[in-house]
């Protein structure tokens, strides 16, 4: 390979926040003195909504795709046209994080109807005979802290057979008595989801207890709205049948990237939910929804 | 020239066939004694020791000195130097001296290096006596077997079935990031079923040597789906009597990753090549480590599965150091919340065994989590009677008896854990908890093979108290007597409660059954009755053993512990005499009936005989109880037995023989020789011992007689001359034969059995011919003429003091050992017949002397019977001239030009023979010596040295009185020059 072109962000987290400096190099290698017609480095951000086909129909939600919502684009000629030494080039640059009037700066965040994704992007022009060349760079940005705004919300919960919605046959169910609380439900990001469970009995043999996180997105467009609720991760908490009246952890980091602080916009909206799902051995499945809000501190 | 000139003299001596002249020199070897002898120094014997460092002995030659005299050699090195060995070793190791020379200002970086390992060391709260897990290791992998097929469940491919239990769509991109986790290879699902245990073990450590190669290879993700996968084999129970090895065998893996982790990151953190110290704090690593370190825990958070979470993240809990300085600290604690949720009791509890391992090895000072991680045990002991286990044992037809030690090694390390270095009162404490729980037998189990056995011990009544108490149908109770009779072998319980202790366990263990839970528990309690009982209560113990065990030849299969019982009794009863007033301690012996095993204790018991027996014994018991173990040891050697064997069982069996004396009773000595002899004629190395004994017992004879036998001592010593007479055909090494029949020959003649020596020496004589050309030393061939060199030149000495038989010719055995040495085919290109022969040449001359330089005590040699008879010393000049044209021979076949060096060598010899012996007055001779000189110098192979300080010698020499003669010599000798 002849040229090679990488960014390299300064912090190793590569984690900025909105009235920060990104700051890095454009590293160029080669073996020989490479001609170009100037290099240019991008910094983009922007909200992709995509319509679940569930919602509208599949040829809608291919063709309707809501226009991409740009919060930031920048671009600066980091060199003019003309030649680079051979060897290893180190071209340092920074971008001031400021946005434009009223846009903000949301947290990044990869999701499957949302995504809010910031890039930076090198790319280095060159005559017709030699390809132009492009590098993209994902870097994160992390909402301001949200003073004052949390206020912990303990909930104390109780699971039995009466406490079910949804149920067929309420007769054919096992007894069995699950008390738990959750911490708080207003959670810091950063900061794992805890509570405690105690199976105080339960008939049936109990095969495992999971959290699960779940996100659920709404997209607003001409036509209405649509949201969707979809699964994260999944977290086991318990295996077997575990020993009656002893608590067990509720514990769940959230994942980097694919959660961020609740967020509602006139266009979209990025809420998450956890589930307590209770397995037993006669394959009965319970399962106990809880709605977080979630900020960064 | 010279060969005309030796040619000459051979004519000459043809000519005067009859006309004789003295060869010899005559020597006054009292005269010559005192000129050369040693001026004696007093030695102080007080503190001289050959091992100690050298002080000044000294010991002063008079100038004068002698080629070929022996005299003039000093005895004791007059070196003051100090040993070299006890020099470096005075006072402490080098390496404590090295650190004691280490002052702080000077020190090195290395020197800091060591110092503060040692800080590190005695800070740290594990020290060297906290038994580590990797000696637990083994024993759970001997102990916990199974013979059942088992499997490896990897589940390679996705999940796709379970993520969806939330009925909730899954998006691809999520599906896709899960399986980026739960797959090893795209799609694979490998199920291996039907492995023995072999082959399962041989699969986890193919699945350890994966992890490494993906780790080298940079597959970060793929190592970390295979730790994933393993771990996951820890939440199957199926085959559980083998859950134990397999926890053994998978945290092994889940620790090479830890400690790959670990120094990944570590080596991240290095700043321009210098690599943090070993207790460094996180604001000290790079963002870059951090970011690393941060990753892997994000990624362990989000396993899906409880268990390989659990033992993932324990296992790389070090990292938190990288992190913040408290990491550990919060991590424990709810880590050991985390195994609430696991179900089954038997994994739970192991998930707490390594969670203790890690945070013992990690952060050692944390004893809260230890103790919770107990504690929350015990909460969930109920569990293991409800049904869920109860299902599942009957499904794999499994006892609970069985089932409750498949928990023994998690808790026992648990409790070690906690019980190390810890107050008195928390033990207690622990223990009061067990208490409280019903059938606690497994817990006391762990609490006696995890506590302080001094604990253990100044309980032991409670102990026996909570035993009995316990239910028979759970753990079984020989174990719990097993690992208290452990404690109590190691620590002393009160004096008072010693023997109430003994008949309350005994009456336990006496009822059992089974004998192999007998015979488990006895072995144990064996030790605890020798340390503080008589033998009275050893006697009934063993006799407890043997009728329990003797049912069924039920000893067979309890031979290592019958052995270690054994053992543990000669440690403890080390008078032999008292040991075997052991009414059942020959029984007992009886019961082992296999050879090999039999021959081992025997083996034991001489050991410690002949390291305990301070004096030579003649106890019948003894006697008899201990040449039937020999006896035994003596009859296993056969064809196959190897040699090291056989050297080992004659060690012992003479050993044996050297300690026993009947003092002043000199014939029962000889007939326990005699019946000895009997007893181990297969292992020639005790018939070589049963020789020398009784010599020296004919010699002891002398000495009690003070040289003057009566008629009853004379018949006895003659007794043990014939013993050593006839045994000595029987050896079938030729040379210790050889120098038997010398040894025995001089005994002989010391105790004045004049005939009987002659036929020892006539004996020797024979022998020789048989003497083969290469021996076998150590195993290897060797060539045996030095062996026979040395032996002859020993006979020769003897030979002088022999009388002649009166009935055979003048010098019989001379001429006799001449013939045969004559005859003996040597090996071409060997000068040695010529060297016997010089040496020869010395034997002769002295036997010219008036008086001979040493005699036998009161036996007189050919000195005194011929009288310096001429027709006696004419016969000794024929046999001279005889040697000496042997010699000339030889000389002049080395003619040749790759034998010249030799010839030149060979003739410097003889020449200083005959100059030390010949009388040069004679001149034949005197022209003799001349030519031989000459012949060694002739080709120019002489040592120019050597040969000058040869002709200063005999100028000296001539200088003394009757020597002027010496004078001419030295005229007539030239020293050629090497241009």
């Amino acid at each position: 390979m002849g040229t090679a072109l990488d960014i390299k962000i300064k912090r190793a987290n590569k984690v900025y926040r909105c009235g920060e400096i990104l700051s890095g190099v454009v590293v160029i290698t080669s073996k020989d003195t490479v001609q170009h017609q100037g290099i240019s480095l991008t910094m983009e951000g922007s909200v992709n909504l995509q319509l679940s086909a569930k919602s509208v129909g599949v040829f809608e939600a291919f063709y309707n795709s809501v226009k991409p919502i740009q919060i930031i684009n920048s671009t600066i000629e980091m060199v003019k046209p003309g030649k680079l030494p051979s060897g290893k080039t180190e071209i340092p640059f920074e971008f001031p994080l400021h946005v434009k009037g009223n846009k903000v700066l949301y947290e990044t965040y990869h999701g499957v109807f949302v995504n809010i994704q910031y890039t930076l992007r090198c790319d280095m022009r060159r005559s017709l005979l030699a390809k132009d060349l492009t590098k993209t760079c994902e870097f994160i940005v992390h909402s301001l802290s949200q003073k004052g705004k949390l206020t912990p919300s303990p909930v104390d919960f109780t699971i039995t057979p009466e406490t079910l919605q949804n149920v067929k046959e309420r007769a054919s169910l096992p007894k069995f008595l699950i008390r738990g609380h959750l911490s708080s439900t207003n959670c810091v990001i950063t900061q794992p989801l805890t509570g405690e469970l105690v199976v105080e009995s339960a008939e049936a043999a109990v095969k495992s207890i999971e959290l699960q996180l779940v996100r659920v997105e709404t997209c607003g467009c001409a036509e209405g709205y649509a949201r969707d609720a979809t699964e994260i991760q999944n977290i086991q908490i318990a295996d077997g049948d575990v020993c009656r009246g002893l608590p067990i952890p509720i514990y769940m980091v959230f994942p980097r990237l694919f959660t961020c602080p609740t967020l509602e916009t006139t266009n979209f909206k990025v809420e998450f939910e956890v589930n307590i799902v209770v397995l037993l051995h006669d394959d009965h499945l319970i399962t106990e929804n809880f709605p977080l809000k979630l900020c960064r501190m | 020239m010279l060969c005309v000139s030796c040619e000459q003299y051979f004519s000459t001596i043809d000519r005067n066939k009859y006309i004789r002249k003295r060869h010899a020199r005559s020597r006054n070897y009292v005269s010559e004694s005192d000129v050369y002898k040693l001026e004696s120094v007093p030695l102080d014997f007080g503190d001289y020791h050959p091992l100690k460092p050298i002080t000044v002995t000294e010991s002063k030659t008079k100038k004068m000195s002698r080629k070929g005299s022996t005299s003039s050699t000093s005895s004791s090195s007059s070196s003051s130097m100090m040993d070299p060995l006890s020099s470096v070793l005075d006072g402490t190791d080098p390496l404590s001296l090295f650190a004691a020379a280490a002052d702080p200002l000077t020190a090195t970086a290395s020197m800091d290096g060591i110092r503060k390992k040692r800080d590190k060391d005695d800070n740290s709260a594990v020290g060297s006596d906290f038994e580590q897990w990797s000696s637990k290791r083994s024993e759970i992998l001997s102990r916990y077997t199974t013979t059942e097929k088992l499997s490896i469940n990897l589940y390679m491919g996705s999940e796709k079935g379970k993520t969806t239990t939330s009925g909730s769509a899954v998006s691809e991109k999520v599906r896709t990031r899960l399986e980026e986790l739960d797959d090893l290879e795209e799609g694979s699902q490998k199920e291996l079923l039907n492995l023995t245990q072999q082959d399962y073990m041989n699969r986890i450590e193919e699945l350890n040597q994966s992890l490494k190669d993906a780790w080298s290879s940079d597959q970060k993700v793929k190592a970390l789906k295979i730790v994933i996968q393993c771990s996951k084999l820890l939440s199957d129970t199926t085959v559980i009597q083998f859950y134990p090895s397999k926890f053994v065998l998978i945290t092994d893996i889940l620790d090479t990753f830890g400690k790959l982790v670990y120094e990944r990151i570590l080596s991240m953190c290095m700043d321009n090549r210098v690599s943090l110290s070993d207790n460094f704090s996180p604001e000290t690593v790079n963002d870059t480590a951090k970011e690393t370190c941060l990753n892997w825990f994000f990624k362990i958070a989000s396993i899906r599965e409880l268990i390989p979470r659990f033992y993932v993240e324990a296992a790389i809990l070090k990292c938190n150091k990288f992190l913040s300085k408290t990491g550990i600290l919060e991590c424990l604690p709810r880590l050991t919340s985390v195994i609430r949720g696991i179900g089954d009791p038997l994994v739970a509890v192991y998930a707490r065994a390594y969670l203790c391992r890690v945070g013992m090895e990690v952060a050692p000072q944390l004893k809260e989590s230890l103790n919770k991680n107990f504690f929350d045990f015990l909460l969930t002991f109920k569990q293991i009677h409800g049904d869920t286990v109860q299902n599942q044992l009957v499904v794999q037809c499994v006892e609970i008896p069985l089932y409750l030690t498949l928990y023994s090694p998690a808790i026992d390390w648990i409790l070690q854990c906690i019980a190390y270095r810890a107050p008195e009162v928390l033990l207690t404490e622990m223990m009061e908890r067990c208490k409280k729980l019903g059938n606690n037998a497994l817990l006391l189990n762990s609490v006696m093979s995890a506590f302080r056995a001094e604990f253990i011990a100044a309980r032991s009544m409670d102990f026996i108290g909570m035993i009995k108490e316990c239910d028979e149908s759970g753990f079984p109770k020989h174990l719990l007597f097993r690992s208290l009779g452990l404690n109590l072998a190691l620590a002393d319980p009160p004096e008072n409660d010693h023997l109430q202790i003994l008949n309350e366990a005994w009456k336990v263990i006496t009822k059992l059954k089974n004998p192999q839970d007998y015979i488990n528990c006895a072995e144990v309690w064996v030790e605890y009755t020798c340390r503080h009982f008589t033998k009275r209560e050893v006697n009934t113990v063993l006799a407890d053993v043997i009728k329990h065990m003797t049912p069924d030849r039920a000893f067979e299969d309890a031979y290592p512990q019958l052995q270690s019982i054994i053992q543990k009794v000669i440690t403890y009863i080390n008078d032999f005499s008292l040991l075997f007033s052991v009414e059942k301690f020959l029984p007992f012996l009886d019961m082992f009936q296999k050879e090999s095993v039999r021959v081992e204790v025997c083996k034991c018991i001489m050991e410690s005989f002949i390291k305990h027996q301070q004096e030579s014994t003649k106890d019948p018991v003894i006697l008899n109880a201990l040449l039937h173990i020999c006896k035994t040891m003596h009859d296993s050697v056969n064809a196959l037995t190897l040699e090291d064997e056989k050297r080992l069982l004659a060690a012992l069996i003479n050993g044996f023989i050297k300690m026993v004396s009947f003092g002043r009773d000199f014939e029962q000595q000889l007939s326990f020789y005699v019946e000895a002899r009997s007893m181990f004629c297969n292992l020639e190395p005790v018939l070589v011992q049963l020789i020398h004994s009784v010599n020296q017992l004919a010699m002891e004879t002398r000495k009690v007689m003070r040289g003057n036998h009566s008629r009853k001592t004379a018949a006895f010593v003659r007794a043990c001359v014939a013993f050593c007479f006839i045994t000595i055909p029987s050896l079938s090494s030729i040379f210790t034969r050889l120098n038997l029949y010398l040894h025995s020959g001089q005994v002989a003649l010391a105790n004045q059995c004049l005939s009987q020596a002659d036929a020892f020496f006539k004996a020797a004589v024979s022998l020789v011919p048989e003497v083969p050309k290469m021996i076998s030393v150590d195993g290897k061939m060797r060539p045996s003429d030095a062996f026979l060199l040395e032996f002859l030149c020993n006979f020769f000495s003897t030979l002088l003091v022999v009388p002649d038989h009166p009935e055979q010719g003048v010098l019989f055995l001379v001429r006799g050992l001449l013939n045969v040495i004559q005859d003996y085919t040597w090996e071409d290109n060997s000068d040695d017949k010529v060297r016997i022969y010089t040496n020869v040449l010395h034997l002769l001359s002295a036997m010219t002397q008036e008086t001979y330089i040493y005699h036998v005590d009161k036996v007189d040699s050919n000195d005194t019977l011929y009288g310096g008879d001429s027709k006696f010393l004419a016969e000794i000049s024929k046999l001279c001239e005889t040697v000496i044209a042997q010699i000339l021979d030889h000389l002049k076949t080395l003619g040749k030009e790759e034998t010249l060096k030799r010839q030149s060598q060979l003739a410097l010899c003889f020449f200083n023979t005959i100059l030390a012996h010949g009388d040069l007055r004679n001149n034949k001779l005197n022209q003799l010596s001349v030519n031989l000189w000459n012949l060694a110098q002739k080709h120019g192979f002489a040592d120019t040295k050597t040969m000058v300080k040869t002709l200063e010698y005999i100028k000296r020499r001539s200088k003394q009185p009757d020597m002027s003669h010496f004078t001419d010599l030295a005229l007539r000798l030239p020293l050629q020059s090497r241009t």
